[in-house]
């Protein structure tokens, strides 16, 4: 493996999240436009359809903001030189993508271009897998975290997500996927909500629990008729991913990270010579 | 799809025409319009303050959005350019809307009721699809940039519209909100629900 590889992946793999969204995302959105009942969220709906068709086909991002560039690498071994493939492949793609120079320096506000976020994570598998998840800020800065406490069970923990999609929901573009995390410590918690939007949209947690959690989120919220853009209608939330994770006996942290209808997502894999990008 | 009525708007707006629009009615905009977020707006408040002149603000379209933009032969291309979250502008929109007389906001989130109450008489607020970036591309083009040292998402873009939209007016100049209606209504059936 060396950087030049994984900047030639990182590059593509930028397009594709940015210009394309994944089947599941699009399936979701047609199925609600076929159901939603509401004039204007309806019309919102098709407006957001064609959109993403357009996108696709211009090979231009659907969103002007490309978002924050999270990116997830597993594998069995690897080193820096995945680190700089993928500063360069960013930098690569900001250009000829292209995409919006987002990142900021917090307190002079300073433009500096696209800094990418990036988690490492071994595996056994002896391929190199990298995901990206590149998010607006509309949707993120609508993000909370609750340290609540284990008196406040199962039922606090909905009370705080519908409460806070109640509140904030309308500026993070609805319809939302809502990325759920429960458990392990603060930024543990927050971690796990933003990356289980890497997870497909139409299953739910094998985990009897979680699973069961998800549902009852995704009708409660939906019940809500917040809707499209915050407009009113049945459609606010296309998903509800609750990932959960051992946490100290006195704690319970809860974390929501909401994305934008846009749901843009891609993993690309690495196996010697072969490389496969969905 | 339904078959969608639209008013046409054309800049500057007339008085009349911004009074008679309704909640909920759609719209299409044509003509210039200035594309500026958080950053643009305070220079503006703060350049006004020290008496230098702003033109073309009086009567003038306003749209919170950050474009992706590329410089193709001396030229800027828009490529994707969608509305951002105009809460971010509440402290600094009713100084816009009273002392430099704009009469339309375009965004997306909808803006509080302070806004609300500056917009009586004179402004409206049009909230164009979150997202819908590439599709809002196809409908403006750049007809000139100022302060790119804000960076290319916080710059003063300068943009003609042409049919731009359907964008839906959800705070009008009489004191309503499609936001707060919803509003209500979110909390009513939160309420309900525990």
């Amino acid at each position: 493996m060396d950087s030049k590889l994984v900047a030639r992946v990182v590059e593509k793999l930028l397009l594709k999240a940015t210009t394309d969204l994944p089947e599941d995302a699009v399936h979701a959105l047609q199925k609600a436009a076929a159901r939603e009942k509401n004039e204007i969220a309806k019309d919102q709906l098709h407006i957001i359809l064609q959109n993403v068709e357009l996108a696709k086909g211009k090979k231009v991002p659907m969103c002007q903001d490309t978002g924050t560039l999270t990116f997830y690498v597993k594998g069995r071994s690897f080193g820096m030189e995945v680190e700089e493939g993928i500063r360069k492949g960013v930098k690569r793609a900001t250009e000829k993508v292209p995409l919006r120079p987002n990142s900021v320096n917090p307190l002079t506000r300073k433009n500096m271009g696209n800094d990418p976020i990036i988690n490492y994570e071994y595996s056994k598998d002896d391929c190199l897998e990298i995901s990206v998840i590149p998010k607006g800020a509309g949707c993120e800065n609508m993000s909370s975290l609750g340290m609540l406490t284990p008196a406040h069970g199962r039922e606090g923990i909905k009370k705080f997500i519908l409460k806070t999609i109640a509140e904030k929901g309308k500026n993070a573009c609805p319809p939302l996927v809502v990325g759920i995390g429960i458990g392990g410590t603060s930024e543990e918690a927050m971690k796990l909500a933003k990356k289980s939007f890497l997870l497909p949209l139409d299953e739910n947690n094998p985990d009897k629990e979680a699973g069961k959690l998800e549902q009852e989120l995704l009708q409660e919220i939906n019940a809500l008729e917040l809707g499209t853009m915050g407009l009113g209608g049945s459609t606010t939330v296309l998903a509800v991913k609750v990932s959960v994770k051992p946490t100290h006996t006195a704690s319970l942290p809860v974390a929501i990270n909401l994305q934008c209808w846009a749901d843009r997502k891609a993993t690309a894999r690495i196996c010697g010579d072969k490389i496969e990008i969905h | 799809m339904t078959r969608l009525k639209y008013t046409k708007l054309s800049t500057p707006l007339e008085r009349e025409s911004v009074l008679q629009l309704k909640l909920g009615d759609r719209v299409v905009v044509s003509g210039t319009i200035f594309s500026m977020r958080d950053q643009a707006i305070q220079r503006i408040l703060k350049e006004g303050q020290h008496g230098k002149n702003i033109p073309g603000l009086k009567n003038a379209i306003i749209y919170n959005c950050g474009p992706l933009a590329r410089k193709k032969g001396g030229k800027w291309d828009l490529v994707s350019a969608g509305p951002t979250t105009s809460s971010r502008m509440n402290p600094l929109m009713p100084s816009m809307i009273n002392d430099f007389g704009i009469s339309a906001v375009i965004g997306k989130g909808g803006m509080s009721l302070e806004v609300l109450r500056a917009m009586k008489g004179k402004c409206v607020y049009l909230s164009a699809v979150g997202g819908s970036g590439a599709l809002a591309a196809e409908q403006l083009q750049v007809q000139k940039v100022q302060w790119l040292d804000l960076g290319m998402p916080e710059a003063l873009w300068t943009l003609k519209a042409n049919e731009f939209g359907s964008l839906i007016v959800t705070m009008d100049a009489h004191g309503h909100s499609l936001y707060e209606n919803v509003s209500k209504k979110v909390r009513k059936n939160l309420e309900s629900q525990r």
